[in-house]
C-alpha cells in the first residue's frame, strides 16, 4: 500500500536517494516465544485487518493451520515438538512472518522501481501496484517469506501493518495477543524489554535464553525472545545466521555493474575500432585477381 | 535488384530466415532482459507494454529463440569444427584486428573466431535456457530448491551479459568486414570477398 506519510529509507531498483528529510524512530515488533500459547489470535487479526481470507486447508496432524504462509496468510504459527536435554519434551511455537530486515534481501533482488519500500521506521513493505510478479524477492529473502499469488502473480507478505503504524496504532497482531507475547514500540525500547525478559528466563533456568535480532541482515524489525537462542533452528527452522545469499549479492552487487560496463565496452570498442582502424574492405588486388580468373574462364 | 551472376551463394533462404527469427528473438530478449537487470534500463519495459508484460513475455520469447537456435545449431555445427588452421587464425587475430590480414591462414566457410563464437553461443544458449526455466516463477521455480533458483538467476544474468557482448562482436564483425551483411540479407557474397576472407571456401566453391 502506498503510504506517503512515512518517509522512505530504501526503494527497490532505484539508484538515487529516496525522500528522507523527515526523521522517524525505528520501530520493532518483539515476539516473546516463551509467552506464546499458540492461540492464533494474531493470525485472525491479521486476516481481519488486511481483508484476507485463505482457503480452508487440510489437517496434517499438527496445529499448523494453514500449513504455510500464502498470499492470503501473511503470518502463521509454527508448532515444533522438540526434545531438549535440559527440559525433555518442549512445544516451541513461533509466529512466522516477515522479519522486516534492516538490509532486506527482497528489496535488493527486486527489479521493479518502487515495488519494495523500506520506510525510515524500518518497515519493509511491498507495493503491489508496482510489482511485476517476477518472484526475485523470493530468491532474495533469507527467511522464505514472500508469497506470489496464484491469482494476480503479485508478491505479498506481512506489512507490519504499515497503515496502522503510520497513524500511531500498533500492528493488528500486537493488539489482539491475549498473553502479551507480542509487543510493539521503538526498536531500542523493544531491545530493553527483551533484555529484561531474557534475564527473567535465564533466572528461571533457560540459561541460553536470548534475543533474536540477526546481525547478518543488519538486524530485524521483528525480533524474537527465544528460550533457546543458541539453537534457533529448533523453532521450525529459524535460521541461525541469516544473510542475503552470496549468489544474490554476486548477482545484484557485482554482476550488475560489471556486466553493464562489459557490454558498454563491447559496443564502444566496436565504434572506436571502426573509427580508428577503418573498415576491412576487399583489397583491389584480390578484386583484380578474381577479375582475371573470370576472364580466363571465357 | 541486379546482382553479379558470378556471386557465390553463402546462405539459403531458409538459413537466412532461421537466422533472423533467432536474431529478432535475441534483440527482444536482450531489451526485455536488460530492462529487468539494471534500474537505469527499466524504462525499456515500456517497449513491451510495461513491467508485468515484460516479465510475462520474456520467457516465452526465450523458448521461441531456443527452438530456432537449436535448428540453426544443427545446421551449422558440422562447418564449425575447430581445426589446426583455426587455432592459428585465433593466434593471429590481433594482427587482423589491427588491419593487416596478410598473414592470416586460409579459412573455410568460417574462420576460427566465427567458430569459437558459434560454440560459445551454443553453451550460452544452453545455460540461459536451463537457468531461464529454473527462474520462470510462474511455472517452474517452485519445483526447485531456493539455492538452485538463486544460482539460476546469477548464471542467467552472467551468461546473458556475456552473450550480449558476444553478439555485439558478431554484429560489429559483420559491419567491419565490408560486404558481409548481404550474405545474411539476400544470401550471396562477391567472389572477391570470398577469396579475401575465406579462401579455402572460395576454392571449394569455384574450383580455383
Amino acid at each position: 500500500m502506498a503510504l506517503q506519510s512515512l518517509d522512505i529509507a530504501k526503494r527497490s531498483a532505484t539508484t538515487t536517494e529516496p525522500p528522507q528529510a523527515r526523521k522517524t524512530i525505528e520501530v520493532a515488533k518483539l515476539i516473546d516465544v516463551s509467552k506464546c500459547i499458540g492461540c492464533k489470535a494474531c493470525q485472525v487479526a491479521c486476516m481481519q485487518w488486511n481483508d484476507l481470507r485463505d482457503e480452508v486447508g487440510t489437517c496434517a496432524g499438527t496445529y499448523d493451520n494453514p500449513r504455510d504462509m500464502t498470499d492470503q496468510s501473511w503470518t502463521v504459527m509454527r508448532y515444533a515438538e522438540v526434545e531438549t536435554e535440559e527440559r525433555g519434551l518442549e512445544w516451541l511455537i513461533r509466529k512466522d512472518g516477515c522479519m522486516h530486515c534492516e538490509d532486506p534481501g527482497c528489496l535488493k533482488a527486486c527489479p521493479s522501481p518502487g515495488a519494495i519500500i523500506k520506510y525510515a521506521n524500518g518497515i519493509v513493505d511491498f507495493h503491489q501496484e508496482n510489482c511485476i510478479g517476477c518472484g526475485y524477492c523470493v530468491s532474495g529473502c533469507p527467511f522464505n517469506v514472500p508469497r506470489i499469488s496464484q491469482k494476480d502473480s503479485k508478491a505479498y507478505k506481512c506489512t507490519l501493518c504499515s497503515d496502522r503504524v503510520a497513524v500511531g496504532l500498533e500492528p493488528a497482531c500486537v493488539k489482539v495477543c491475549p498473553t502479551g507475547s507480542i509487543s510493539f514500540g521503538s526498536k531500542s525500547d523493544m531491545k530493553d524489554l527483551a533484555a529484561e525478559r531474557v534475564a527473567e528466563l535465564q533466572e528461571r533456568g533457560f540459561k541460553n535464553a536470548g534475543l533474536y535480532d540477526p546481525a547478518g541482515v543488519g538486524g530485524t524489525h521483528v525480533m524474537y525472545v527465544l528460550n533457546h537462542a543458541d539453537k534457533p533452528a529448533l523453532y521450525s527452522g529459524l535460521p541461525a545466521d541469516p544473510t542475503i545469499a552470496p549468489t544474490v549479492t554476486l548477482w545484484k552487487s557485482v554482476a550488475k555493474p560489471l556486466a553493464m560496463a562489459g557490454m558498454a565496452a563491447a559496443a564502444l570498442g566496436g565504434l572506436f575500432h571502426y573509427v580508428m582502424k577503418g573498415p576491412n574492405e576487399v583489397s583491389k588486388e584480390v578484386e583484380a585477381e578474381v577479375e582475371r580468373e573470370l576472364e580466363g574462364e571465357k | 535488384m541486379i546482382r553479379d551472376p558470378h556471386d557465390l551463394q553463402r546462405y539459403t533462404a531458409s538459413e537466412r530466415a532461421n537466422h533472423w527469427i533467432t536474431g529478432i528473438c535475441f534483440i527482444l530478449l536482450a531489451l526485455s532482459g536488460l530492462s529487468l537487470f539494471h534500474p537505469a534500463l527499466f524504462p525499456l519495459t515500456m517497449l513491451f507494454g510495461g513491467g508485468t508484460w515484460t516479465r510475462i513475455l520474456h520467457p516465452f520469447i526465450g523458448v521461441v529463440m531456443m527452438l530456432f537456435f537449436v535448428v540453426m545449431f544443427f545446421r551449422f555445427q558440422g562447418l564449425n569444427r575447430m581445426r589446426e588452421a583455426d587455432w592459428e587464425w585465433v593466434k593471429r587475430a590481433r594482427e587482423m584486428v589491427n588491419g593487416d590480414d596478410h598473414n592470416m591462414p586460409e579459412m573455410g566457410k568460417y574462420n576460427g573466431g566465427q567458430k569459437l563464437l558459434f560454440w560459445f553461443l551454443g553453451v550460452a544458449m544452453l545455460v540461459l535456457f536451463v537457468s531461464g526455466i529454473v527462474i520462470w516463477r510462474a511455472y517452474f521455480s517452485a519445483s526447485f530448491p531456493i539455492g538452485v533458483v538463486r544460482l539460476g538467476a546469477l548464471l542467467h544474468a552472467a551468461f546473458a551479459a556475456l552473450m550480449i557482448a558476444a553478439i555485439i562482436v558478431h554484429v560489429y564483425a559483420a559491419i567491419w568486414v565490408r560486404g558481409t551483411i548481404r550474405a545474411m540479407l539476400y544470401g550471396t557474397v562477391t567472389r572477391a570477398w570470398a577469396k579475401q576472407h575465406h579462401r579455402a571456401w572460395y576454392k571449394q566453391m569455384t574450383g580455383k
